[in-house]
Parts: structure tokens; C-alpha cells; sequence
């Protein structure tokens, strides 16, 4: 661009001083209009976080009212806010119906599918010892492929009753949670993947694996201390 | 913009530049990379225009604001500055508005700080011209883009998921043309978009001026 109207005359060079003040202006100026717009909507969205994850956890817990964020380690189970750094702890959600009761567990399971980490979130029901819904948390797969895990309700058929049972000590499952090539589903901890979608498919199954192994076994010993506290409320919607 | 020995443009055919003689999609053929991947539904290319509409209102507002004021040798790395603020105070409007459209756009509204039509705006356009000029041609600008991404995103909805806005147009028994919204119908789309476009622009009979702002990407 040779017509910059503020082209000095041609060996005249604009001073270095200038150029420092220059960029230190716009520096500050931006830098106040980040910080503001920062500091002006960081309440919207911390509280959109919390809704979305709220959604979520009712969307697979169908009846849940209200919510409450734990962390199962060795240790035991804490709410979140106490045993955030817990080593090896495993975060869940416990969700509660309107009276209060336990209605079932939720948490966030995630493998890498074909593009990126497939996240789902995972209903567990403690009584029937399965898992009862899914929902996807987030994807990069494919549109019109990979995201029939969403869509596709054969495919989700899968986890209305998705057996996570433990073993006999308690210690892991008593079935590894497997995928399967589509129509070749044979037991309750089988999951039949979508045809033309295998990869996503198994990275759901391998997700929930992978989370079912480490937290069921934690939460096992632990499902009395889940009831709600009388007179505490916390996360209600 | 007024070269040497034309007359000045009113306001509005200033505005109509962006919209239709110089539409950023369809005639200069700038800012692919959003417009082809988030085109996939009408609602992330509309909030994809009008976040890019922002940026570039923003943006060229401050930079014609400034333009008596930054020398020459520090102004790309000036108006990059202020293209980033913009940017990343639209990020967080976005994910305040609403954390599922923050999510489907992902990292191109961040990308947007490298859409040339910006930069391009703000070095061929804002950098010369008065605010109130600078921005009625920034605002055209975004709405032809707005437009543009909204004419792939449509066809591209309507054709790969039988949706628009959502809303499933041909009941359940259509076959979705799944190619549609994978990226080679992004291309599709464009081509006959563009095939549309210059045919009526031919047809208008309109000399065609070579598009201004030359910076690719």
C-alpha cells in the first residue's frame, strides 16, 4: 500500500520512540478491553457452565431434580469442593429427585474417537447396577457420521440397561464394557455399534470402560454416603 | 474507497460494496477458511457472520480512529492488536450468550483474528477513511459476509441434514445427503454459489472492477 496517508516524506523515518508509544497506547487500550469484557461476562458464564452441566446430568438422569458434585478416591467419597485435590479421585455427579431420594449417578467418560476425544456423560443406577443413559458432552466427529451416537436410536437402545455389574470383591467389573460389530450383540455389557460409525462407536464403549473400572469400584462401599444432609441444599436447579 | 479521479461514494453505496459490488464471499473470494467449515447449519453461519461482523466493525472503527496516529512501519502489528481484542472480547460474549454455539464454533471464532477480510478492511479501507465512512463500509462488509455464509450454511442444512433452523423439513423419511455437510460440500456449495453469482453479475452487464484489498488467505 503505497498511498498510507500517513507516509512521512520519503527518507524521513518515523523514530523508534514513536513507534513504542505508539503500540504501548493500543497495548493498554486493548488490554483494558479485554479485562473488561472478561471481568463483564464471567458470571453469565461460569453460571452457563453450571446449567449445561445441570442439563446434562438430568437429560441422563430423567426424574433428577437437584445435584450434587462428588470425588470418589481411596479415601472415600467427598463433595467436590473438599476432595478436589484428591490423588487418583474420580469426580461424579449424584443426582436426587424432588423428595431428596438418590435417583442415580452420573459421570463423564472419554476415549478418542476419530477426530478428537469423544466425551460422554453416563447415567449408573446403584440398585439395577447399570448403566441407563448416555449423553455426548462434546465431539469433533464427523457431522452425519460420527454424531449418530447422538441421534441414532438404535445406537442408544445400547444403554438402557447396560450391565456394569462388579465382581465378587468389588474390585473391578465383573464384564469389561466391550463394543461390538453391529448386530453382533450377544450379552447386557455389550454395546452393538453403529454401522459406518465403528470408531466412535467403540470410543463410547471404551470411554465407559475405562470410567466404570476405575470409579464403580471406588463408589461400591461408598453409596450411604451419598444420601442428602437434612437441611443442606446445594446445586438445586 | 475513492481512487484518484472518482467521484466519492455516498454512504450507501458505500455500504452496498461490502453487500453486493465487493461481497467478501462471493466476489472477493476472501475468508474461506470459516466460511467453508462452520457453513454446515444456518445458525453457526449466521452467529459466525455476525461475530465476524463485530470483530470488523470494532476493529475498523478504532483504526480509522487512530489512523492519523500510527506510523506506517508499526501499523499491521497495530491493527493485528486491536483485530485480537476484538476477537477475544467476542469469544467471551459468545460463550456468554450461549456455551452450545461456543462449542459448534470452536476455534474459528478465534480464528477469526486471521479472516483476511479484516485485516484487509482495516489496511485498504479504515486506515484512509474517516470513522462514520470506515464503518457504514465495515458494516456493509459483515452483512455480505453475513449473507454469504448464510447462503452456504442454508443450502448446505437444508441438503445435508433436510433442516433449517433446526427445523426438519421433509419428514422422517428423507435421506440426508450426508456429503453435504462434510467438507467437500462446502466446496460444492460455494462453486455453485459462485457459479450463480457471476452469472448474474454478467448478466447486470456491470464493468467489473477488480476487488480491492489484496490479501489472501
Amino acid at each position: 500500500m503505497s498511498q498510507h496517508p500517513v507516509s512521512p516524506p520519503a527518507g524521513h523515518a518515523t523514530s523508534s520512540a514513536a513507534m513504542v508509544r505508539t503500540l504501548g497506547v493500543v497495548a493498554t487500550v486493548c488490554g483494558i478491553l479485554i479485562v473488561s469484557a472478561y471481568q463483564g461476562t464471567l458470571e453469565r458464564v461460569t453460571a452457563n457452565k453450571r446449567i449445561a452441566l445441570e442439563r446434562a446430568v438430568f437429560r441422563v438422569i430423567p426424574g433428577a431434580a437437584s445435584m450434587r458434585e462428588f470425588v470418589a478416591s481411596r479415601a472415600g467419597v467427598v463433595p467436590a469442593a473438599e476432595g478436589a485435590g484428591a490423588e487418583g479421585g474420580v469426580r461424579f455427579y449424584a443426582a436426587y429427585d424432588a423428595a431428596g431420594q438418590l435417583k442415580g449417578i452420573a459421570a463423564e467418560a472419554a476415549a478418542m474417537g476419530y477426530a478428537d476425544l469423544v466425551r460422554v456423560l453416563y447415567a449408573y443406577d446403584p440398585r439395577r447396577q447399570a448403566i441407563t443413559g448416555i449423553g455426548v458432552v462434546s465431539h469433533r466427529e464427523t457431522p452425519g457420521i460420527g454424531d449418530k451416537i447422538i441421534t441414532d436410536a438404535a445406537f442408544l437402545t445400547n444403554f438402557a440397561a447396560l450391565d456394569v455389574r462388579l465382581n465378587a470383591d468389588l474390585s473391578a467389573l465383573a464384564n469389561t464394557v466391550k463394543t461390538v460389530k453391529h448386530g453382533t450383540r450377544r450379552h447386557p455389557w455389550e454395546i452393538d455399534a453403529i454401522s459406518g460409525a465403528t470408531v466412535t462407536s467403540k470410543a463410547v464403549g471404551r470411554g465407559i470402560n475405562d470410567s466404570a473400572q476405575r470409579l464403580l469400584p471406588l463408589l461400591a462401599p461408598n453409596l450411604d454416603k451419598l444420601g442428602r444432609p437434612a437441611g443442606r441444599q446445594e446445586a438445586s436447579p | 474507497m475513492a481512487l484518484p479521479g472518482q467521484q466519492e461514494l455516498t454512504h450507501l453505496e458505500e455500504f452496498m460494496e461490502g453487500v453486493w459490488k465487493q461481497n467478501p464471499v462471493f466476489v472477493m473470494v476472501l475468508g474461506m477458511c470459516p466460511t467453508l467449515a462452520v457453513s454446515v447449519s444456518a445458525v453457526n453461519a449466521l452467529a459466525m457472520g455476525l461475530a465476524t461482523t463485530f470483530v470488523l466493525l470494532g476493529s475498523t472503527l478504532l483504526v480509522s480512529l487512530m489512523r492519523k496516529a500510527v506510523p506506517k512501519e508499526v501499523r499491521i502489528a497495530t491493527y493485528i492488536v486491536i483485530i485480537a481484542t476484538f476477537v477475544t472480547v467476542v469469544d467471551y460474549l459468545i460463550a456468554a450468550i450461549s456455551l452450545e454455539l461456543y462449542e459448534a464454533l470452536g476455534a474459528f471464532i478465534q480464528l477469526i483474528v486471521v479472516n483476511c477480510i479484516i485485516l484487509g478492511r482495516a489496511e485498504a479501507h479504515a486506515s484512509k477513511n474517516p470513522p462514520l465512512r470506515a464503518a457504514t463500509n465495515a458494516l456493509g462488509m459483515g452483512l455480505g459476509f453475513c449473507i454469504g455464509l448464510f447462503a452456504l450454511g442454508a443450502v448446505r442444512e437444508i441438503l445435508g441434514a433436510g433442516k433449517l433452523f433446526g427445523v426438519a423439513l421433509f419428514g422422517p423419511d428423507f435421506q440426508p445427503w450426508v456429503v453435504m455437510v462434510l467438507p467437500p460440500g462446502g466446496f460444492f456449495v460455494l462453486g455453485g454459489w459462485l457459479l450463480l453469482f457471476n452469472w448474474l453479475r454478467r448478466r447486470q452487464g456491470g464493468a467489473l472492477k477488480p476487488a480491492e484489498g489484496h490479501v489472501h488467505g
